[in-house]
C-alpha cells in the first residue's frame, strides 16, 4: 500500500500547488469559477492527505514494517493504542500529522466561509495552500513516510519514554494549536492582500484562534504532565527549547486575543493585531522547525538533517510575505482613535500584550542564542533556567496583577477616585492575604509571597465582577441569583468565558509559585530504613520484580507516613523495555502521593537501584502543585464558554453586513 | 500494474473532477466575474462597523454603570462622547447611499 500513500501525497501536492496558482490567479483577476476550482482543490488535498493518513495508519495496525518508518516506531507487541500514536513518534508522521490537520482545517476554513466576505475569502485559500504546499512537498521529496525496506521480522518498537496516555494526546492537541494559527494568518493576509482591513478577517477568524490557542495550552499542560509523571526528574516544565517552542507562539497568540479585543471595542492597533497573528504562525512554523531539525542538539545534526534547511526557508519566506504585505498595506491599517488615557482598560490591554511579546521575545532570545552561537563562534552555549526564571518573574508577575486590574477598569478613561472604590476590596483582600502568608513563613520566597499575593488580587477582581454582575443582572431581569449568574454568562459568554479562564491562569501561577517551598531531601537507603521530609516519612520496605509482555519492572515499595498516621503504600522504580537495539530502554517510574485536599504531592524519584537491594531515593514535597493541572481543566471550561456561539451577535452580525449591502455572493 | 496505483490513479481522478466542477456546472455562465464590495458598500460596512462600536461601547458602560464598575463620575465623563460618536455614526450611515437599493432601482 505503500505506492497509494505515495500517490497520495503527489495528489495532495498537485492540488496544493494549483490551488495556489490558481487561487492567486482567480482572486488577482475576480474569476469566479476559477476561485471555486481553486477552493475545491484545498478540499480535495484534505480528501487525499486523509488517504495518506489512513495508508500510514494501517501499516502500524498490520505492522506492516516493509514500510521503513512503521519498522523504526514500533513493533509487534506494542498496543494498537500506541501503535496509533507511533503515527506521530517520529518525523515523516509528524509532518503528515502537520499536513493533516492542515488541510482539514483549511477545507473547512474556506467551506464555512464560502459565502460570507468572499472578496476576502477568495485570497485565504491560496495563502493555506502555499502553507500546505510547503509540508506536501517535505512529505513527496525530502522526507517520505512511505520508503519501503524488506520487511524485518519486528520493528525497533517505540521510544518508551512516549508509552504514556498523555503523549497520545500531547502532540496532537500541539499540532492542533501550531497548525491552527494558519487560519488566522491566511485572513489576515487575505485581508491585507485583498485591501479588506474592516473587521471582517477578525470575525471570521475569532473562534479558529480562540481554538487554536486552547488546544497549545491544553497540549502544552499535557506535556507538562507528561513530563511530571514520567521523565522523572521531579519537575513539569524545564525550559527546553522544544518545550519553549509550544510556549513562543501560545504567548503571541495570548497577546493577539487581547488585542483584536481593542480593534473590535476602539477600532485601534490594527497594525499591531496583524503583526502578532503573523508572528504567532512564524513562531509556530519555528517551533515545528526547533522539534524537526535537531538544531537544538547541535548545529552539526542542523546541516545533516534533511529537512532542517527546507524549513528554515519556510520560515524565511513566511516572514518576508508578512512584512512585505503589512509594509504595503501600513496605509490601510492606520487607525482614526488614538489612547485617550494611560488609565484605560484599552491602556491596561496594551501594557498586557508589550509585557507577554517582552517574555515571547525574551524566550526566543534564550532558544536562538546558543543556536547563532554555534553557528557564528563555533562555542556551545547553555541558556539555563535562572534566565528564563529572572524574565518569568520581571513579566510574568506584573501580567498577572495585570489581569485583575485590566476587566475592572473603565475603557477610554478612568477617574483615580473611580479607580480606589472599584478596587478597594480585591486591594484590601490581597494584602490580608499577602499578610497572613507572610506571618506563616511564606516569605521565604519574595517571589513567590509576590505571586500569591497578586493571585488572591486576581481572584477577588474576577469574583468581584461576578458578583457585582450577577447583582445588577437580577435586578434588571428580576431573576433568582443561580438564574441571574447563568444569564449573565449567557449574554457575555467570551467576556465571562475570559475571566474563567484568567482563573485557571491564577491557579497555574498558585501551582508555579508553589515550586519556591519545595522541600526535597535524598539518600541511600536499605529496606527498612526511611526518610523524612516536611512532615512525611518514607519507609522503604523492599524491593520487587515484575515481568510484563513489554518491560521488566523493578518496584521499591514504600510506607508513606505523616505525623506518625500511616497514609498508604506507593511504589517506585524502573522499567528496562523489551525492544530492539545494543542499549537497554531504561525508564524511571515515579511514585506519587496527592493530598487531593491541600493540593500537594509527595514526589518519590529512584534515583539508583543497586544489585544489592538499596535504593538512592530523591523525594519531593511539592506544595500546590495540583493546581496547575487543575488549571488545564478551568482553562478549557473557560475557553468552551468563550468559545460558544452566540446568537445574538451572528444576528447583530448579519444586521451589520445587511446594512452594509448585502453579503458578497459565493462562487 | 498494482490496486494500489490503481486507487491511487482513482483518487486523481476524482480529486481533478471536484478541482473541475464549478467548470462542469457552469460551462457557459452570464458572468464570471467575482463580486465585490463596490467603494459605496465598502463605505457602509466601515460606517456600520463605528456604529456598532459605539452602540457596544455605550451599552457596555451602562452595564458597567449599573454594576458599579464604573463611578458615577467616571461615567458622566464618558457618556457624552459616547453619544455624540454613536449618533454621528447614524448619522453619516445615512448620508451613504444605501448600494443594494440603489443597485435594485437600476
Amino acid at each position: 500500500m505503500a505506492e497509494l500513500g505515495r500517490a497520495a501525497l503527489v495528489v495532495t501536492l498537485g492540488l496544493c500547488v494549483y490551488a495556489t496558482v490558481a487561487g492567486s490567479y482567480a482572486a488577482a483577476r475576480r474569476r469566479r469559477r476559477l476561485a471555486g476550482s481553486a477552493r475545491n482543490a484545498l478540499i480535495a488535498a484534505f480528501g487525499s492527505t486523509v488517504v495518506a493518513a489512513g495508508v500510514l495508519a494501517a501499516g502500524f495496525l498490520r505492522s506492516d514494517f516493509s514500510l521503513t518508518y512503521v519498522a523504526q516506531h514500533s513493533n509487534r507487541t506494542l498496543g494498537r493504542a500506541y501503535k496509533l500514536s507511533a503515527f506521530w513518534g517520529g518525523q515523516e508522521g509528524s509532518l503528515l500529522l502537520w499536513l493533516l490537520i492542515l488541510t482539514g482545517y483549511a477545507a473547512l476554513a474556506v467551506w464555512l466561509n464560502r459565502n460570507r466576505a468572499r472578496d476576502l475569502v477568495v485570497w485565504v485559500a491560496p495563502v493555506l495552500a502555499g502553507i500546505a504546499v510547503g509540508f506536501a512537498f517535505l512529505l513527496v521529496a525530502v522526507a517520505s513516510p512511505f520508503d519501503v525496506q524488506a520487511a524485518p521480522a519486528d520493528g525497533a518498537g517505540l521510544n518508551p519514554s512516549l508509552q504514556n496516555p498523555y503523549m497520545m494526546a500531547h502532540p496532537p492537541f500541539l499540532y492542533l494549536g501550531y497548525v491552527g494559527l494558519a487560519v488566522p494568518f491566511a485572513f489576515a493576509m487575505g485581508a491585507l492582500l485583498s485591501g479588506r482591513t474592516d473587521e471582517r478577517w477578525i470575525v471570521a477568524t475569532r473562534r479558529w484562534t480562540l481554538v487554536a490557542w486552547t488546544a497549545l495550552g491544553v497540549g502544552q499542560l499535557l506535556g507538562a504532565h507528561w513530563a511530571y509523571v514520567e521523565v522523572g526528574w521531579g519537575g513539569y516544565y524545564a525550559w527546553d527549547p522544544v518545550e519553549n517552542a509550544a510556549l513562543m507562539p501560545f504567548l503571541a497568540a495570548t497577546a493577539f486575543l487581547h488585542s483584536v479585543m481593542i480593534q473590535e471595542k476602539r477600532g485601534m492597533l490594527k497594525v499591531w493585531n496583524v503583526v502578532l497573528v503573523a508572528l504567532a504562525f512564524c513562531l509556530s512554523i519555528f517551533g515545528t522547525f526547533l522539534t524537526r531539525s535537531g538544531v537544538v542538539n547541535s548545529i552539526h545534526s542542523f546541516s545533516e538533517s534533511n529537512i532542517g534547511p527546507w524549513f528554515l526557508a519556510f520560515i524565511f519566506v513566511a516572514v518576508a510575505f508578512a512584512t512585505t504585505l503589512i509594509v504595503w498595506r501600513l496605509p490601510l491599517l492606520r487607525s482614526k482613535t488614538r489612547l485617550e488615557s494611560l488609565v484605560s482598560r484599552e491602556a491596561v490591554f496594551l501594557y498586557n500584550n508589550l509585557l507577554l511579546v517582552a517574555l515571547c521575545l525574551t524566550i526566543l532570545w534564550g532558544v536562538a542564542w546558543p543556536i547563532l552561537s554555534e553557528a557564528v563562534r563555533g562555542t556551545t552555549v547553555v541558556v539555563g533556567r535562572p534566565y528564563y526564571d529572572f524574565f518569568l518573574r520581571i513579566f510574568g508577575l506584573p501580567l498577572l496583577l495585570l489581569m485583575g486590574i485590566g476587566p475592572m477598569i473603565a475603557w477610554r478613561r478612568a477617574s483615580l477616585r473611580g479607580l480606589g472604590r472599584t478596587f478597594l476590596w480585591p486591594f484590601l483582600i490581597s494584602v490580608a492575604v499577602g499578610l497572613v502568608l507572610l506571618w506563616r513563613g511564606a516569605g521565604s520566597s519574595v517571589p513567590g509571597l509576590i505571586a500569591y499575593t497578586f493571585s488572591a488580587f486576581v481572584l477577588a477582581a474576577i469574583a468581584l465582577e461576578f458578583i457585582r454582575g450577577t447583582r445588577a443582572r437580577k435586578a434588571l431581569a428580576s431573576e433568582s441569583w443561580p438564574g441571574a449568574l447563568f444569564s449573565l454568562i449567557g449574554r457575555n459568554r467570551r467576556r465571562y468565558g475570559g475571566y474563567i479562564v484568567h482563573v485557571a491562569i491564577v491557579f497555574l501561577a498558585i501551582g508555579i509559585a508553589g515550586s519556591a517551598y519545595d522541600s526535597v531531601v535524598e539518600g541511600k537507603l536499605a529496606p527498612g530504613q526511611s526518610l523524612r521530609v516536611a512532615g512525611y516519612s518514607v519507609l522503604y520496605q523492599r524491593l520487587v520484580e515484575r515481568d510484563t509482555p513489554h518491560a521488566a519492572e523493578v518496584r521499591a515499595q514504600l510506607l508513606v507516613s505523616r505525623d506518625g498516621k500511616v497514609l498508604g503504600p506507593l511504589e517506585a522504580g524502573k522499567n528496562s523495555f523489551k525492544i530492539a537495539g545494543p542499549d537497554p530502554q531504561v525508564s524511571s517510574e515515579v511514585g506519587i502521593r496527592t493530598n487531593y485536599l491541600t493540593g500537594e504531592d509527595l514526589f518519590v524519584i529512584p534515583e539508583q537501584i543497586n544489585a544489592d537491594g538499596s535504593v538512592y531515593f530523591r523525594i519531593f514535597v511539592k506544595p500546590l502543585v495540583n493546581l496547575i493541572w487543575l488549571a488545564g481543566f478551568v482553562f478549557l471550561f473557560g475557553s468552551i464558554i468563550a468559545l460558544w456561539p452566540d446568537a445574538r451577535e451572528q444576528r447583530r452580525l448579519a444586521v451589520r453586513y445587511e446594512e452594509a449591502g448585502g453579503t458578497v455572493r459565493g462562487t | 500494474m498494482s490496486g494500489a496505483l490503481i486507487l491511487g490513479a482513482a483518487l486523481a481522478v476524482l480529486c481533478v473532477v471536484l478541482v473541475a466542477l464549478p467548470f462542469l456546472r457552469e460551462p457557459d455562465p452570464l458572468s464570471d466575474e467575482l463580486d465585490e464590495l463596490t467603494p459605496e458598500r465598502r463605505r457602509r460596512l466601515a460606517l456600520a462597523e463605528e456604529r456598532d462600536r459605539a452602540l457596544a461601547a455605550l451599552k457596555e458602560l451602562e452595564a458597567d454603570h449599573r454594576a458599579g464598575r464604573v463611578s458615577d463620575e467616571d461615567y458622566r465623563i464618558s457618556i457624552g462622547p459616547l453619544r455624540r460618536e454613536a449618533a454621528e455614526a447614524l448619522r453619516a450611515l445615512d448620508t451613504v447611499p444605501d448600494a443594494a437599493a440603489v443597485a435594485e432601482t437600476v
